[in-house]
């Protein structure tokens, strides 16, 4: 809030670096990277294939960021991604309107962070416990909406979320851009960034000082939540279909990563949403990356794992102490 | 001290000992001595230092400065092991045990017997059932810790440690959560090992059972040593002077504010009082008046500061605000009503870290207007600005992370984020505890600025001379219960340690 915008930039240095990184390593394993073309009225190119492909996690990890501030954390997203989508497919089956769908999926995205809200605010559970009811009971709920089949619709509204594209640029990346800046707004521009990072920080010192603790823990959750029913409308817009068993897999997974990754603490406090997006796209740019140059798909979760170890590695804290061990090599990570 | 070296008398004995923290002297040049056979008691308040010396002779902590003798040889433990294989143990007041072993393999863990390579589980409970029996207690050794009672558990702590170290014997508050038989239990077992020669360092802050077991105490204040007496030759009285005032005299004479007790009472709480935490009360504060709350650790002081300001609501009384009716659930209640509460323990109930000195003295302010009005940034920092001006708080700049000022600067900064919400109500928990004398004079300045701007304050502090010269009325509190009112010329130490020393008809220890 009160940060010039060099002293942002340089807090945010080591996730450019790292993205940039990752899409030069991109550009060596396929030229064509960063070429972007036109075709039909719509961008197109690998480049906005990561933004686009990217969305999910983009929008999880912007949630996600502000339930780590809190000291929490949300195993839910990817089963509420399954649910959501489950729920609009079901409803445009039903013959509603598209709108209909989408007001659906929100409405029980809402229900889904109100529950982890109060499980965690009201009855005190731990986040992970009381978090990961959600993430188990979830996929059981959005299979039973499902029936446990792949639920498919063609209501060409809904469809368009996941395919459609605004001024050239994919449906999807509007969205998240949107999101991202209107969770920004939300947080910056009002105190609730505040009040978030002092509970996150020192909860009881908070509420000793009139914080309305319980009703802000509800807040984070639930716009984590919304995160994820936006996520999965994405996510079954873009096969047409709700799929209970595989939409949103391991993503909360990639969601708490692109946080960490972005320089946020799983300690709580100090938060920065800026830095949750580049760790998106570096995970994005990983998955995309790996896909094109051609590796066995075996080789994929290995090699991700690898270059995110490289990179935390990087960020840490004690690097400069390792330092002493690598006395010769001067630069931490050459290759 | 050097003198005593040849002695054999003394099993340990300490001189000099120093040790300082980042902006505070914990120990000041401390001598202490336990003779053999001996329960030596160390008493003082929170903050006076007993832990500290403790930790500095088992070797929790590195001292500064001072010696070790420990059966007249120089010791200088690096860890608690060695302190311990030196021959000095020592047991918490939570039972450092592994609750989900069995007795036997607590007593023995880290030493189990051995054969060809495995424990000897059979050895290891006959030893242990032999040992316990030297200590009276027949239980079943094989079954888990977790199932014995905390008073058992202790005792398997104690004959642990006595069964390792065998020279010295520490107990950090081991009664705090005994009942009355249980504590004559282990008070059987204590004069046991002083039988056996063993010298035993209690560290309680219960009076009468330091009366009814120890030799000799030593009093702490502040980080320096008070003195150290034989109990038969130390009444109640004097030994509470010793643990809150430090020179009785010179203060009575010290400037008091007349009292304005023909002012109507702003807030007047009736019957107020939470079970288990502080019995009801009665209690009136008026406009520009400080009232003062002694009482030793443990007496209700915190108890009663938390259940008015609704940290912990209360289960019974009523209030009146100004001759209105109202209600208390939570602190933002109490805000809403122009409360405002200043902890005791700054560093988990006060201040935010890692938040700013701007953000920590907006805060209270920001959460009273709730989360979509924010404070402007140009006002936050105008407010900043008046109060690190207006309360000399020393910090290189605003954005600095508060956690790296000093206490007493962090004390400045909580009470400029109450301030900041512009009070009618303000209750200080211990506002000078462990700060140093400088910040400390100019806190006791501010409460007294305050005060004549109209402001009501209740502080509550272990510093007997500074009660008496700052508030129009004292309450004294014992065994959670509000036991005396001091007003006007009635305030004086002498009369606060009389009312905290005056005799409970038979009262169990809580």
């Amino acid at each position: 809030m009160t940060l010039a915008l060099h002293a942002r930039l340089r807090r945010a240095m080591p996730q450019l670096i790292a993205l940039s990184i990752i899409l030069l390593l991109n550009v060596l394993a396929f030229p064509g990277f960063f070429d972007i073309g036109v075709q039909n009225g719509r961008f197109y190119g690998s480049l906005i294939d990561v933004l686009n492909r990217g969305a999910p996690v983009v929008l999880l990890a912007t949630g996600m960021t502000l339930v780590i501030a809190t000291k929490g954390i949300d195993l839910s997203v990817g089963a509420v991604i399954a649910i959501c989508g489950a729920v609009a497919a079901a409803t445009v089956a039903n013959g509603h309107s598209a709108v209909f769908a989408v007001g659906a999926a929100l409405l029980v995205g809402l229900a889904c962070g109100i529950w982890n809200g109060l499980l965690v605010s009201v009855l005190n559970i731990q986040p992970i416990i009381a978090t990961l009811v959600l993430m188990v009971a979830g996929r059981g709920i959005a299979q039973l909406i499902t029936e446990g089949a792949i639920l498919t619709f063609n209501d060409p509204g809904l469809i368009f979320i996941g395919s459609g594209a605004l001024l050239g640029i994919p449906m999807p990346v509007v969205i998240w851009v949107l999101f991202a800046l209107a969770v920004s707004f939300l947080v910056r521009g009002t105190a609730l960034g505040l009040l978030v990072e002092a509970v996150g920080i020192n909860r009881r010192a908070s509420t000793l000082s009139g914080v309305r603790t319980p009703v802000l823990l509800v807040v984070v959750y639930i716009v984590c939540s919304l995160a994820a029913a936006i996520a999965g409308l994405i996510v079954a817009a873009d096969i047409k279909g709700a799929d209970a068993n595989n939409a949103g897999l391991w993503l909360e997974l990639d969601a708490i990563l692109a946080v960490v990754v972005g320089g946020n603490s799983l300690l709580g406090g100090r938060f920065t949403i800026a830095g949750s997006l580049l760790g998106a796209l570096i995970i994005q740019s990983i998955n995309t990356g790996i896909l094109l140059s051609g590796f066995p798909p075996e080789f994929n979760l290995i090699i991700k794992a690898a270059i995110i170890v490289i990179i935390l590695i990087v960020q840490s804290p004690a690097l400069p102490a390792l330092g002493v061990l690598f006395r010769r090599t001067t630069s931490g990570a050459g290759e | 001290m050097t003198k005593d070296i040849t002695s054999t008398e003394n099993i340990l004995s300490a001189s000099g000992f120093c040790k300082y923290f980042p902006g505070a002297v914990a120990l000041d040049s401390v001598d202490f001595s336990l003779k053999r056979g001996e329960i030596h008691s160390l008493l003082g308040e929170n903050g006076a230092g007993k832990s500290t010396l403790v930790k500095c002779m088992t070797g929790a902590y590195r001292r500064d400065g001072g010696r070790l003798l420990l059966d007249g040889v120089d010791i200088d433990p690096k860890d608690t092991n060695a302190a311990q294989a030196l021959g000095i143990g020592t047991v918490y007041q939570e039972v450092n045990l592994l609750e989900n072993l069995t007795v036997a393999e607590n007593l023995y863990l880290g030493r189990q017997p051995r054969r060809f390579g495995l424990t000897d589980v059979s050895t290891m409970n006959r030893n242990a059932r032999a040992l316990l029996d030297g200590y009276g207690v027949d239980i079943d050794v094989t079954a888990e810790l977790s199932r014995y009672s905390v008073a058992i558990q202790q005792v398997v702590a104690i004959a642990r440690a006595v069964d390792l170290s065998g020279k010295v014997l520490i107990l950090d508050e081991p009664t705090a959560s005994l009942d009355t038989a249980e504590v004559a239990m282990l008070f059987r077992i204590l004069r046991d090992l002083k039988a056996r020669g063993l010298g035993i360092i209690f560290i309680t802050h219960f009076l009468d059972q330091v009366y009814e077991i120890a030799d000799r105490i030593t009093v702490l204040r502040n980080g320096r040593l008070v003195g150290t007496a034989g109990t038969a030759g130390l009444d109640r009285k004097q030994l509470i002077s010793m643990m809150l005032g430090r020179e009785l005299e010179a203060v009575e004479t010290a400037p008091r504010h007349s009292a304005l007790n023909s002012a109507p009472a702003r807030l007047r709480f009736r019957g107020y009082g939470r079970r288990g935490h502080i019995q009801p009360f009665d209690l009136d504060i008026r406009a520009g008046e400080v009232v003062g709350m002694a009482g030793l650790l443990g007496s209700g002081r915190t108890e009663t500061a938390e259940t008015l300001f609704g940290v912990d609501p209360p289960d019974s009384g009523t209030l009146e605000v100004d001759g209105n009716a109202a209600r208390i659930a939570s602190p933002r209640d109490a805000i809403r009503q122009k409360f405002a509460f200043c902890p005791e323990d700054r560093k988990t109930d006060g201040i935010v870290g890692d938040l700013s000195v701007r953000e920590n003295i907006a805060l209270a302010l920001q959460a009273r207007r709730g989360w979509s009005r924010p404070l402007p940034l140009a006002e936050q920092i105008a407010l900043a600005d008046h109060y690190i001006k207006a309360l000399d708080i020393r910090t290189s700049e605003r954005e600095k992370p508060v956690r790296q000022l000093s206490g007493g600067n962090q004390q400045k900064v909580l009470l400029a984020r109450w301030l900041a919400t512009n009070p009618d109500f303000l209750i200080l928990d211990e506002p000078t505890r462990g700060i140093d004398v400088g910040a400390h004079a100019e806190i006791i300045r501010l409460i007294e600025d305050l005060c004549a701007r109209g402001l009501s304050l209740l502080v509550i502090s272990s510093e007997l001379e500074e009660l008496v010269a700052y508030s129009s009325r004292v309450i004294v509190l014992r065994d959670r219960t509000h036991v005396a009112e001091l007003t006007g010329d009635g305030i004086s130490a002498a009369a606060i340690v009389n009312a905290i020393a005056s005799q409970s008809p038979g009262r169990p220890n809580p």
